[in-house]
């Protein structure tokens, strides 16, 4: 993976538990443009470890001259969040991946819909600034429980095709009210907790919605868990997975050689067979299909944990 | 006339599921005058599906469908003046709005691309092919279209080249692709045979 080496050159609180940050090149030369809806990769080392968590950018993706994410502090998450919080400060040195996307906006569409929950609303920041650009049509529906709590408030413009869902004002987000009546040709991305992806997934396809229509990304950095061992075949060496470390970090962190991108369960990139397993593959990604997940022959090793007495990898 | 079954092909060249009710969705519906017995044979099938439906007939009346009446009946003498009451009706159409279309692959290649064009993904698309096999056909060189193409090689009625018909089909365009048969060795061209299903 192509990293860059980037400072950071601002650093401000949102709301109580979002931080937006701005990576700059320290020479000033001009970044690679990315697309609406893409992430980047940032490097974490704390202590013997790296650890590397993605974050959808929410800057202009037609601006070079640097990149911004936001940052939701997750005080029961394995610390990466903790570490953006309370570690990186304005001027620090950073390593960053070059940004991909993996929710990319689909051109051919003639409107689109984008449904934000919380944090979620990071990606159609860059996608409104690209929809923008292109002269799409386009509605976004922000949800967010308090208005304290929608950090994004401040990063959206005002214009009336931006709507802002606060559940605390009583103004819940109706999907079906959204949803009933576009147009066709239009396509709805959604971004936020599995329930608000699944709620518009079971309200499309009600409505009747073709699912190529209908797109999401669920944020998602690994979940902590209980510490377990995993062998790798081809060395014979165990290594073993710390409560808050994920599979992905601790075969990183143990030199071996494993292929990644969006760390979050969703490019399927760091796939990886299973040659012995006794006990239970705890899923957790958006990448294997259920049958896959069954026979526990596949693992994502970006969000998924073992409980057992043995897992052996093909690696 | 029953459904018609093509032999298989590349994956590029289209095939036609045969249409299936969705329901009492909205829907949109086109048909020549053999598809219109399988848009009767769809409301025998069930009869909510003409619930919403509109239908455009292209050169054929009202009397092809029998006894089904859908919300709305079109009818059209030719595509030139069926293409613009179709735009219409696909842009004024909602998210939910079903496709089905049926007959020639002229007509399906035709109405399908102003689907696409509206934003419908093709697969979503309704299609049960009925009737004559000509093709809508697009010279690769001088992009013009000739429709009702029955023969291969075939003359392209705006550059008069000879022209291979190719399974190679444009969804965007609704055509197959005719490309040049003499082109390394003029005036050599293989025997004029009847186009296959
Ligand atoms: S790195 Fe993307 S699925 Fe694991």
């Amino acid at each position: 993976m192509k990293k860059l080496c980037l400072k950071v050159a601002a650093v401000e609180q949102l709301s109580p538990l979002v931080k937006r940050f701005r990576f700059e090149d320290p020479t000033g030369a001009s970044l690679p443009v990315f697309s609406g809806g893409a992430h980047l990769t940032v490097e974490m080392p704390e202590g013997d470890m790296i650890r590397r968590n993605s974050y959808s950018l929410i800057s202009d993706p037609y601006d070079g001259s640097g990149y911004e994410i936001a940052v939701r502090r997750e005080d029961k998450g394995r610390g990466g969040s903790l570490y953006m919080h309370t570690k990186v400060a304005e001027g620090d040195e950073i390593t960053v991946s070059v940004p991909s996307n993996l929710f990319q906006l689909d051109l051919r569409a003639r409107k689109h819909v984008l449904i934000g929950g919380g944090i979620g609303i990071t990606p159609f920041l860059s996608q409104l600034r690209q929809l923008d650009m292109e002269q799409k049509p386009y509605e976004l529906h922000y949800a967010a429980r308090s208005r304290e709590e929608a950090a994004g408030i401040r990063l959206l413009p005002q214009a009336a095709h931006i709507h802002v869902h606060i559940s605390e004002e009583g103004a819940r987000m109706d999907l079906g009210a959204i949803l009933d009546g576009q147009p066709l040709g239009t396509h709805v991305y959604t971004c936020g907790p599995d329930g608000l992806i699944s709620a518009v997934a079971d309200q499309t396809a009600r409505l009747g919605w073709p699912k190529t229509s209908v797109h999401s990304e669920a944020f998602t950095a690994p979940p902590p868990g209980e510490p377990f061992d995993v062998v790798v075949k081809s060395s014979g060496k165990t290594v073993h997975v710390k409560a808050d470390q994920s599979l992905l970090e601790a075969l990183e962190a143990a030199k071996v050689e494993i292929d990644y991108s969006c760390r979050g369960g969703a490019c399927g990139r760091c796939h990886t067979k299973v040659t012995a397993c006794d006990g239970r593959i705890l899923h957790n990604d958006h990448w294997l299909s259920d049958d896959e997940r069954a026979a526990q022959q596949d693992i994502m090793p970006c969000m998924s944990r073992f409980k057992g007495t043995r897992l052996e990898l093909d690696l | 006339m029953p459904k018609t079954e093509f032999s298989p092909s590349i994956d590029s060249r289209p095939t036609y599921a045969g249409l299936v009710s969705q329901g009492a969705a909205p829907a949109i519906m086109v048909a020549d005058e053999a598809g219109a017995q399988a848009l009767s044979d769809l409301a025998a099938s069930d009869a909510s599906v003409m619930d919403h439906a509109h239908v455009v007939l292209v050169g054929c009346g009202a009397s092809a469908l029998g006894d089904v009446t859908p919300t709305a009946l079109h009818e059209a003498p030719d595509f030139d003046a069926a293409t613009p009451l179709v735009t219409q009706l696909l842009n004024t159409a909602r998210m939910g709005t079903q496709i089905y279309l049926a007959g020639s692959e002229g007509l399906i290649g035709h109405v399908s691309a102003l689907a696409f064009a509206a934003g419908m993904p093709v697969d979503e698309i309704q299609m049960e092919h009925r009737g004559s096999i000509a093709r809508r056909m697009q010279c690769v060189h001088c992009k013009g279209i000739t429709e009702d193409v029955t023969t291969d090689p075939f003359t392209c009625a705006h550059c008069g080249l000879t022209l291979f018909v190719r399974d190679h089909f444009s969804r965007r365009l609704g055509v197959f692709q005719g490309v040049c048969v003499d082109a390394e060795t003029p005036g050599v061209v293989p025997e004029v045979v009847e186009i296959q299903a």
